[in-house]
């Protein structure tokens, strides 16, 4: 039996019905990440004055995801528009472009998640923090590449922007002198909670992504001898995807990395 | 490959790159506003969603082909402004709505 409007659009909706399916998905997303971004609001505005981070992600980083994921939009839409004039080779080529893309983007983020997993916050029983990226650690004692404060400097470690030119130093600390030591993951506070959950989700998407994209340029790639045009919207549905892959990143960047 | 498509694919290819290069800019906006000094925190951060708005109409206009789509679609998307729309709203409404002594 044959599926219907798989290729030639549905009279009463003017397209065809993949098509209409991942709009209506993707309508559905928008609520997904809406209902993060309003949470994200509703902490940021009730966090107290001063003690919402700034800094603590590396704008550069985000930078390049970003410039990543734009180029990866555009390489989709190009192996898109190749298949539309008929050149499979030109399409693996454009495909097989974005899946690196992708695949960039996942190891920039791996990399920015493995820096706040060796981020240490250490309060110490003498009232002081001690704040930096773990070097080592034993029974006896813990070397972080980072700096110790006063307890009542805890606001400094907020503001990460401000201070970027105080020179990080080798701490080393007695384990018996560690009252709590916590590193910057999901639990650590409201801030990096809400941007492992945010990234998490989008990284969640972007690896989705990559196994849609990699069938379509492998095995799934053998449709465009038996039914050239199915195949095309294929890449188009998938594209679109993409896209709103490429857009939820666009406001993740500026609200998680630069407000 | 025919003279016509080869066109197609080369104009594609000039259009994206153009498109590209927009939101490569729009981002250097984005990260120049985040580091200047102009104005208070909530400007800053106006400027800088209006920024991305602009980055957004970008891919959703040009590489989704946004500008040039069906009826059905732009009915679909209509529903979702005005849910994600309350979805906002709701949320900024509780935020007025915070029994005593529960924030900072």
């Amino acid at each position: 039996m044959d599926i219907p409007y798989t290729i030639e659009a549905r009279p009463d909706t003017g397209l065809y019905n993949a098509k209409l399916g991942i709009w209506l998905f993707l309508a559905s997303e928008v609520m997904l990440f809406g209902g993060l971004f309003s949470a994200y609001v509703l902490l940021r505005v009730g966090a107290p004055e001063g003690f919402w981070p700034h800094g603590w992600l590396s704008v550069t980083l985000g930078t390049v995801n970003t410039l990543l994921l734009a180029l990866s939009a555009i390489t989709t839409l190009l192996a898109w528009v190749a298949c539309k004039v008929g050149e499979f080779r030109k399409f693996k080529f454009f495909h097989a472009c974005t899946l690196l893309l992708a695949l960039s983007f996942l190891c920039v983020k791996s990399y920015e998640y493995h820096d706040k997993w060796i981020h240490y916050e250490i309060h110490l029983k003498d009232g002081r923090i001690a704040d930096g990226h773990l070097v080592e650690q034993n029974d006896q004692e813990v070397v972080l590449d980072g700096r110790i404060i006063d307890g009542n400097q805890e606001q400094l470690l907020y503001d990460l922007r401000a201070q970027k030119n105080i020179p990080d130093n080798e701490v080393r600390l007695e384990r018996d002198n560690i009252l709590k030591m916590e590193n910057y993951g999901p639990r650590h506070n409201t801030f990096t909670a809400i941007y492992f959950t945010m990234t998490g989700l989008h990284a969640l998407h972007i690896m989705g992504g990559c196994v849609v994209i990699g069938y379509l340029w492998g095995p799934g790639s053998r449709m465009w001898k038996t039914d050239r045009q199915r195949f095309t919207n294929r890449i188009e549905v998938s594209g679109l995807f993409w896209h709103f892959v490429d857009l939820v990143w666009i406001f993740l960047f500026p609200v998680l990395y630069l407000t | 490959m025919s003279e016509s498509s080869a066109t197609d694919l080369k104009s594609s290819v000039r259009r994206c790159g153009l498109v590209f290069l927009a939101v490569a800019c729009t981002t250097a906006m984005m990260i120049s506003a985040s580091f200047s000094h102009i104005g208070g925190w909530p400007v800053k951060v106006a400027a800088i969603l209006a920024v991305a708005v602009v980055n957004a109409f970008l891919v959703a206009g040009f590489l989704m082909h946004l500008l040039t789509e069906k009826k059905m679609i732009f009915t679909v998307l209509l529903f979702t402004v005005i849910f994600f729309a309350g979805l906002l709203g709701l949320t900024l409404w509780a935020m007025q709505d915070f029994p005593v002594g529960t924030t900072h």
